[in-house]
């Protein structure tokens, strides 16, 4: 049987994002059978870039507007500078050929990581399932991310 | 060192060269020899460890002016 290898994805920074996507995809071509756990701020990395995020509520409505979220909207964890940071950053990479966060989340569903959005975030911030990208694979609590990690011998909180 | 085929993964960084490599590795037949070629340095230590977790054979890494040639045979615990 494969090794499994389960990272939670906490944070919501584009940087952050880049190097569990780049541990996801490395233990994948090792063989491991890999779950990204998707949770907080870390959902904001698989909502959708297109649409408005629907939610009920005032308080819900605010905060998903300020934390609007989606892979092409990450910000940097350090240097951000309201986007100067990052838009540096970005033709840096671009420069060495770097992929971006579109491109990885792409190699990793090719190279079978398995993608799961956690359901009382969701909950809390009144997001549907409607606000993610379809590469999810499914919805689920800290059981369904345990049952996964008592199987593995990596298991990362990012 | 003679290989049945050519990876080139210059200009491309960890972890895309073993990624590439796993992929390419599944179109080759049992003791067929593929040639990764990257100047990323981190392959003189990710190939070693790649071939040791999946089981895969690494004949050597030649170095040529900040140029890498990995070779690793294809075996049959491999994945």
């Amino acid at each position: 049987m494969a090794e499994k290898v389960t990272l939670v994805i906490f944070s919501g920074e584009m940087d952050k994002a880049m190097a569990a996507f780049n541990i996801a995809i490395g233990a994948a071509s090792m063989g491991m059978e890999v779950s990204m756990f998707f949770t907080f701020w870390g959902l904001n990395i698989i909502k959708k870039n297109e649409g408005p995020i629907k939610s009920r509520g005032m308080m819900r409505k605010m905060l998903n507007l300020m934390n609007r979220g989606g892979s092409r909207r990450l910000p940097l964890s350090r240097f951000h500078m309201l986007g100067l940071g990052k838009w540096m950053m970005g033709r840096l990479m671009r420069e060495a050929r770097f992929p971006s966060v579109d491109e990885l989340i792409a190699t990793a569903k090719e190279a079978g990581v398995k993608f799961i959005a956690c359901t009382n975030t969701m909950g809390v911030m009144g997001l549907s399932k409607e606000a993610f990208i379809p590469e999810v694979d499914s919805f689920g609590g800290v059981a369904a991310y345990l049952a996964e990690a008592k199987e593995g011998r990596v298991n990362l909180f990012v | 060192m003679k290989a049945d085929a050519t990876l080139d993964c210059v200009g491309l960084y960890c972890p895309m060269p073993i990624y590439q490599t796993a992929k390419k590795l599944k179109e080759l037949k049992l003791g067929q020899v593929l040639e990764v070629l990257a100047d990323d340095e981190g392959i003189k230590e990710d190939m070693p460890a790649w071939c040791r977790t999946t089981g895969n054979e690494l004949l050597g890494i030649e170095e040529e002016k900040g140029e890498y040639k990995a070779y690793v045979r294809k075996a049959e615990k491999g994945t």
